[in-house]
């Protein structure tokens, strides 16, 4: 239920079927459940379908609320004093 | 690879358990209900760096771990039938029910396959017209639309010789199940979070509307799990309860609406067996009446067997599955149960309580893990 | 001397297999040209040779690789390749291989030719000859081709004693180079998978890396990681020697393809084949020597220091996270397969 990976769009095909470049490793992979999706756009695959588009935006904000909390809890950035 | 190592990246680890360790108010309990994240915490060995008053408790989201020994047995049965492929994921060859695992009747020569996805099962039908080919898929919500697309795309292809033999389960209703049992203890929730992106995040707001208890939406990489951890402490810290999500690079509030379509296309809603535990009202998909001839259970019903003597009195499987108890605690543990042998699927995923608890406590004599 | 030049029939049949006129034949005019060498042309029952005073290292294996060829390579390689490193672990200059085939009725004649070639190939890089061999046919189902089993002879030089029971606590683990590629690059074309994949199966002789270094005092023991992986080669050690083996996760070289397709598959890259690859133990003194010796040749430049022997959790291996947890790594009790879950 839990496995699916991160993948570039490399080309979408007939029948939406799409090439897929997962870090390296390529394969057909169905877009029946995202049909909006284009080349370059990266989406989360499960058993040989695109199950979403991954937001990059939203992974950017994240990064950021991560932030914005680590100072808040003032937590030393890596590098700083270490921790046990 | 994108996406990925930014989540693993170990000194971004460090931040966010020393972040934990600032904030950490009080003991946690936390139930990670899916699979994924179980493998995910073992492999990572995070649960062993977050302080002390943090556990785990394991869920029942395996969707291995759940199927009844009677789908093995029927998967069993169809494969045995002359002139039948059946095609399934890798994780329920060695599953035992009744009869054996399905990688055992391959053994006697029964035609059984791995396929990576349920299209590559519909390939194996349009290839191999004479033959019959039954997809055996399982799975919870992330899944069940793509075994869903098998039977859209296989009626479009007008192919008469596939159909499905399905097991397919709903998260929140087992979670209800567990809540409502009493003396359950659990504090808060690590949500699934591929089932998330199916369909979406509300689906979790019971938890805190109706249960009381926060839950965090989380990816499967380390440092997800850890700022879903970060997220609870605070929320602990602060007197909040309520859903957030966490994968939000993945995780609509809407989810994915084609493939709920799919789903609601596809699927009804009906009772399910869940192994080990028993019957839980309205908590799985059955196919619906107009896609019955891809539907393995209608199709072959003749043939096939209707209970299974292996899904009667596992009761301790059943409790680990709902992480009631530790496998600790079953008398087979380790003793007539072990992955080798298993007894049950615990032991046979890679992922199940059992198996990992039993790896880790065979190779650290002296240390008893946490339950 | 035949008469007029018939060609070889196009499949091998069951009368390949009888020792008569057409087993001749198919040896004659396959393996011998192919591995050409004096003690083979004899075409007696056995091959003699002399050795000088001193042990001798002899070793077998079976090949029953599907499919029997793979980006990188073949059976043909990893049949002589295979049983060459298992010399070469015990410290072993390796000498002469034997060849066993068993063929599949109906395999193509033209598929052996070019399987026989492989190793004809591999056995020169690898310094050996193949000098004896046998050849039978057995009914096959339609993906069987063939399975060749190898025996291989060295010598070991006085004064090496390569063993587990050498290991010390503090000993340096190395590894050769990235993990996992041979079994990431057969798996991806098995159980009809069909990731495209550009990883080439690591299957090489490691023979030029270990007389580099063979004589640096401190080598307790080598072992090449092959099906099981990593993992359980350092599970083994460990066992044998009733220490812990524990590796680095951030030191051990992969290939990001060869995680990526783990990734997909939910397999554990140290779990995973690998055919070229060397881990050595040596002692904390020695362990750069040893390792700038690897790094010096061509098969085992990307090797690197993996991990240290330490004793807390005695007879079982270890792996220290990413994080910084110790995760223990036992043997797995059944073959890895790919998972949704």
């Amino acid at each position: 239920m839990c496995l699916a990976v991160p993948g570039k769009v490399l080309e979408v095909g007939e029948d939406l079927i799409a090439s897929v470049d997962i870090g390296g490793v390529r394969r057909r992979v169905s877009l029946d459940l995202v049909p909006e999706v284009v080349a370059g756009d990266y989406v989360l695959v499960h058993v040989g379908f695109a199950l979403q588009r991954i937001d990059e935006a939203e992974a950017v904000r994240t990064t950021r609320l991560l932030a914005e909390m680590f100072a808040q809890d003032d937590v030393p950035p890596p590098g700083g004093p270490s921790t046990p | 690879m994108k996406f990925v190592d930014e989540y693993r990246d170990p000194a971004q680890a460090q931040r966010l358990l020393a972040a934990i360790r600032r904030r950490s108010a009080g003991p946690m309990r936390i139930m990670e209900i899916c699979g994924g994240h179980t493998h995910a915490i073992y492999k990572s060995g995070l649960d062993q760096l977050l302080p002390e008053g943090i556990t785990f408790l394991h869920g029942p989201g395996c969707p291995v771990c759940v199927t009844p020994a009677l789908r093995i047995d029927q998967a069993i049965a169809l494969a045995e039938g002359p002139g039948r492929i059946v095609a399934t994921y890798g994780d329920m060859l060695r599953v035992p029910g009744a009869r054996g695992s399905l990688r055992q009747a391959q053994a006697r020569g029964a035609d059984v396959r791995i396929v990576y996805s349920s299209l590559d099962a519909v390939d194996l039908a349009a290839r191999f017209k004479d033959r019959e080919v039954v997809f055996f898929g399982v799975g919870f919500e992330t899944t069940a639309p793509a075994n869903g697309m098998s039977i859209l795309r296989a009626a479009r292809l007008g192919l008469e010789n596939f159909s499905v033999l399905g097991n397919h389960v709903l998260v929140p209703p087992v979670l209800r199940f567990l809540l409502d049992a009493p003396g359950t203890e659990i504090d808060a929730f690590i949500g699934p979070g591929h089932v998330g992106t199916v369909v979406g995040s509300q689906d979790y707001a019971f938890l805190p509307r109706d249960y009381g208890r926060p839950v965090v939406i989380a990816g499967f990489e380390p440092n997800d799990l850890l700022e879903a951890v970060l997220m609870l402490v605070r929320q602990q810290a602060e007197g909040r309860c309520a859903l957030e999500v966490q994968y939000r690079r993945a995780v609509r509030e809407e989810g994915s609406p084609v493939a709920r379509e799919v789903m609601r296309q596809v699927f009804e809603v009906v009772d399910q067996e869940w192994r080990g535990i028993g019957r839980i009202p309205a908590s799985g998909l059955g196919i619906r009446q107009e896609y019955a001839a891809y539907d393995a259970l209608r199709r072959y019903a003749g043939e096939l067997p209707e209970e299974s003597p292996a899904d009667v009195g596992e009761y301790v499987c059943g409790a680990v599955v709902q992480g009631a108890k530790s496998p600790l605690s079953c008398p087979a543990f380790g003793v007539g149960c072990t992955p080798e042998h298993p007894f049950g699927p615990g032991m046979v995923s890679s992922e199940g309580a059992c198996a990992a608890l039993y790896h880790y406590r065979r190779t650290s004599p002296g240390k008893e893990a946490q339950p | 001397m035949s008469e007029a030049s018939h060609s070889l029939p196009a499949m091998i049949e069951a009368s390949h297999g009888t020792g008569g006129k057409m087993t001749h034949d198919l040896v004659e005019r396959v393996f011998v040209p192919a591995f050409r060498n004096p003690r083979l042309e004899e075409l007696g029952d056995q091959a003699v040779f002399e050795v000088p005073g001193g042990r001798l290292a002899l070793t077998t294996d079976g090949y029953v690789v599907k499919p029997v060829r793979f980006p990188g390579g073949s059976i043909g390689d990893l049949a002589v390749n295979g049983t060459v490193n298992d010399l070469l672990m015990g410290g072993a200059t390796p000498l002469y291989l034997s060849a066993a085939f068993i063929l599949a009725e109906g395999l193509h004649v033209r598929l052996l030719q070019e399987l026989v070639q492989d190793m004809a190939a591999a056995a020169r890089r690898a310094g050996v000859e193949i000098v004896t061999g046998d050849t039978k046919v057995v009914d096959g189902r339609p993906d069987d081709a063939m399975f060749i089993t190898t025996t291989g002879v060295g010598l070991v030089p006085p004064g090496i004693d390569w063993s587990p029971r050498r290991i010390r606590r503090g000993d340096r683990i190395l590894l050769s180079g990235t993990a996992g590629d041979h079994g990431a690059s057969v798996m991806a074309a098995r159980f009809g998978i069909e990731l495209e994949t550009d990883i080439p199966s690591d299957t090489c002789a490691l023979r030029d890396a270990v007389l580099r270094v063979r004589d640096i005092p401190g080598i307790r023991c080598m072992r090449d990681p092959t099906r099981g992986g990593v993992a359980t080669t350092l599970a083994e050690l460990s066992e044998q020697s009733g220490l812990s083996l524990t590796a680095e996760e951030i030191a051990i070289p992969m290939r990001e393809d060869v995680r990526a397709l783990c990734d997909v598959l939910g397999l554990d890259p140290l779990y995973v084949a690998n055919e070229g690859k060397l881990i050595a133990v040596v002692a904390p003194e020695t362990a750069d020597e040893v390792l700038r010796g690897l790094q010096a040749v061509p098969e085992t430049s990307g090797a690197a220091i993996i991990g240290e022997v330490t004793d807390d959790r005695p007879g079982y291996a270890g792996l220290r996270t990413a994080l910084g947890a110790l995760r223990p790594l036992d043997l797995l009790p059944v073959e890895q397969l790919p998972r949704i879950c």
